[in-house]
């Protein structure tokens, strides 16, 4: 064995992955619909430019749309990872579990209602995440939630439900807001606001909690069992991760609505390319999911010759295929 | 010094008493085997042993404290278990599994250190799968897998180590080699070894001291010699068995027998007419 077998080829992907970001953004930065030059963007980002335009740009439009949709990925991917370790089920995720669906019912119960976008329609996004989590754990329990068919019809059928709510919130509904919203539905990052850079803070905090738990997801994935005979609390790890995790889905989903399968694709490719060891893949998920998610918003707003796409479409249909593939290979 | 001391335990699943007011001790080095039918209350007693499994009365005493006084992580650092089964779902490699055994020795924020690596690496050397080191754990056979599993526990440096049928499918040989690394374990470690298991010659030939329990209560504990009796098993299992001395090892030889050679003194029914399961 290596002195630190952990240490070898999968953590030095890490610097590689931050960089893979940082391009990311960059790109996002200079495609638009007023396409920027690089010489330009350096010098509004370095203040050696007094160019109005390009500055207003970069730092109202721009900026704040890559760091949402950096923030977004990420989130969904380490969202994906965490339920995929504890209910040890490699289809699970924040989407299909419904538990999106949750927040977003949460989210627009708390804008019809009124509330502030923070921390109102944050805390009721949060709300209905945590309602539909309870839920799925309550129909996984027994010893089934390593049986994909009974969490995955358990997640359909809570889809299927928060569909029709958000549904019928909104026929109700006399509000001006309701097409905005339906786009919102499919995952929208144009509603970017750098004065919302503050909710950047509790993601921060929920991925570093994650990261310290990196450890015991690994023990999750060897059994409940197994686990807690190797010293872990079982039920207190349990509720600090989900806990955790649902907050901050509920914190993106109120931002940015309902983005599908990114927390699938992204741990799924991560998996494959860097092993089980969460102390890997959490760090991984982090950088490789906000730069999947800025270079997938990327194109939904350079594919339409006029206007933009929401980003949830274009995750939608990599991500759908990607899901098939993986239930007809957990089928074989 | 008794490494466990169990006092009167009673454990239920649902209005069902799995373990029934049920009291027994293990010597420190001891290699206790726990022997009984199926669904005597062997895997819960093991399970109780390291508080995986709620207590509905009666007390435990590990090492000479309560085991309700006993953190989870210090509990695992003087008591492994080996499960019948882990997932597979997600597959480590060798050495990350191995190093696992470790976390109770760690804190949340603690990385594994120089000590920490060398116990797993000696771990695996005792258990001689070094060489499977960088495989994944479900490209290893049953043999080696189980192995891989016992080194996780080594790597704990337990006081205790609690094996649920470490040898159930496999050949053996491997069986036999199962045996003498937990036979090693307790002569060169000191642990102590409680093990479950449906081979009665295995656990009579490896075992110093025998636990024979049915439906959550001892029947009998005692030397191998003493325990594996054609009266003692037969009223346990509930079918005739013939027992004698092995010419080789000298330790007890059990042999199952069909139900109408000899008539089951445990069980009513057992040795009753047996209706065809064709008629």
């Amino acid at each position: 064995m290596a002195d630190n077998p952990l240490s070898n080829r999968p953590a030095r992907i890490l610097p590689v992955l931050g960089l893979v970001l940082l391009a990311a953004v960059g790109a996002s930065l200079l495609a638009g619909s007023s396409s920027l030059r690089s010489g330009e963007v350096l010098a509004v980002l370095t203040g050696r430019s007094d160019n109005d335009t390009v500055r207003t740009i970069l730092w109202q439009i721009r900026l704040p749309r890559a760091l949402l949709a950096a923030a977004v990925g990420a989130t969904l991917s380490l969202g994906g990872l965490v339920f995929q370790a504890r209910l040890r089920n490699p289809l699970a995720e924040p989407y299909i579990l419904g538990i999106s669906g949750g927040a977003a019912i949460g989210a627009i119960l708390g804008i019809l209602g009124g509330m502030a976008m923070f921390p109102g329609v944050t805390l009721s996004s949060f709300a209905g995440s945590m309602l539909v989590m309870g839920m799925v754990l309550l129909m996984a329990r027994g010893g089934t939630t390593g049986r994909s068919d009974a969490l995955l019809l358990a997640g359909v059928m809570l889809n299927a439900f928060c569909a029709a709510c958000i549904m019928f919130f909104l026929s109700l509904s006399q509000s001006a807001q309701v097409h905005h919203i339906l786009f919102w539905l499919m995952g929208d990052l144009s509603m970017a606001d750098p004065r919302r850079a503050y909710l950047l803070l509790p993601l921060l905090a929920c991925f570093f909690l994650i990261h310290v738990h990196a450890r015991p997801l690994n023990l999750l994935l060897t059994g409940d069992e197994s686990a807690a005979a190797l010293g872990m609390h079982l039920q207190r790890t349990t509720w600090v991760l989900l806990g955790t995790t649902t907050l901050m889905v509920s914190i993106v989903v109120s931002q940015s609505g309902l983005v599908g399968f990114v927390g699938l694709v992204v741990p799924h490719f991560f998996r494959l390319l860097l092993g089980p060891d969460h102390r890997v893949l959490v760090p991984a998920c982090i950088l490789g999911g906000g730069a999947y998610l800025v270079l997938c918003d990327l194109l939904a707003r350079s594919l339409p010759a006029g206007g933009e796409m929401p980003v949830g479409v274009i995750t939608a249909m990599i991500g759908a295929p990607v899901f098939t593939l993986m239930l007809w290979r957990a089928g074989r | 010094m008794n490494a466990v001391s169990v006092d009167t335990i009673t454990v239920r699943a649902g209005k069902r008493k799995i373990l029934d007011s049920l009291s027994c001790a293990v010597r420190e080095h001891d290699f206790l085997v726990v022997i009984g039918p199926n669904g005597a209350g062997k895997t819960t007693l093991l399970k109780t042993l390291c508080g995986l499994t709620p207590l509905a009365g009666g007390g435990v005493t590990i090492l000479g404290l309560p085991l309700s006084s006993y953190s989870r992580h210090r509990l695992a650092a003087a008591v492994a278990l080996v499960p019948q089964q882990i997932s597979l779902e997600f597959s480590f490699s060798v050495e990350q599994t191995v190093l696992m055994g470790r976390f109770p020795h760690l804190g949340l924020l603690e990385r594994e250190k120089q000590r920490d690596y060398d116990a797993a690496r000696r771990a695996m050397r005792f258990t001689e799968v070094d060489h499977l080191a960088g495989r994944r754990l479900d490209q290893l056979s049953g043999g080696e897998r189980q192995r891989v599993m016992i080194a996780r526990a080594i790597c704990q440096q337990p006081r205790i180590m609690l094996l649920d049928e470490p040898t159930a499918a496999l050949d053996p040989a491997h069986q036999v080699l199962i045996m003498q690394l937990m036979q090693r374990l307790r002569k060169e470690e000191g642990v102590t070894v409680v093990m479950v298991s449906h081979d009665l010659n295995l656990g009579a030939m490896f075992g110093s001291r025998i636990l024979l329990l049915r439906d959550g209560r001892v029947v009998n504990s005692g030397s191998p010699a003493e325990i594996m009796t054609a009266e003692n098993l037969r009223q346990a299992y509930g079918c005739p068995m013939h027992v004698d001395l092995h010419p080789l090892t000298g330790t007890p030889r059990v042999s199952i027998l069909p139900f109408d050679s000899t008539r089951p003194a445990g069980r009513e029914d057992a040795g009753a007419e047996q209706p065809s399961p064709l008629s």
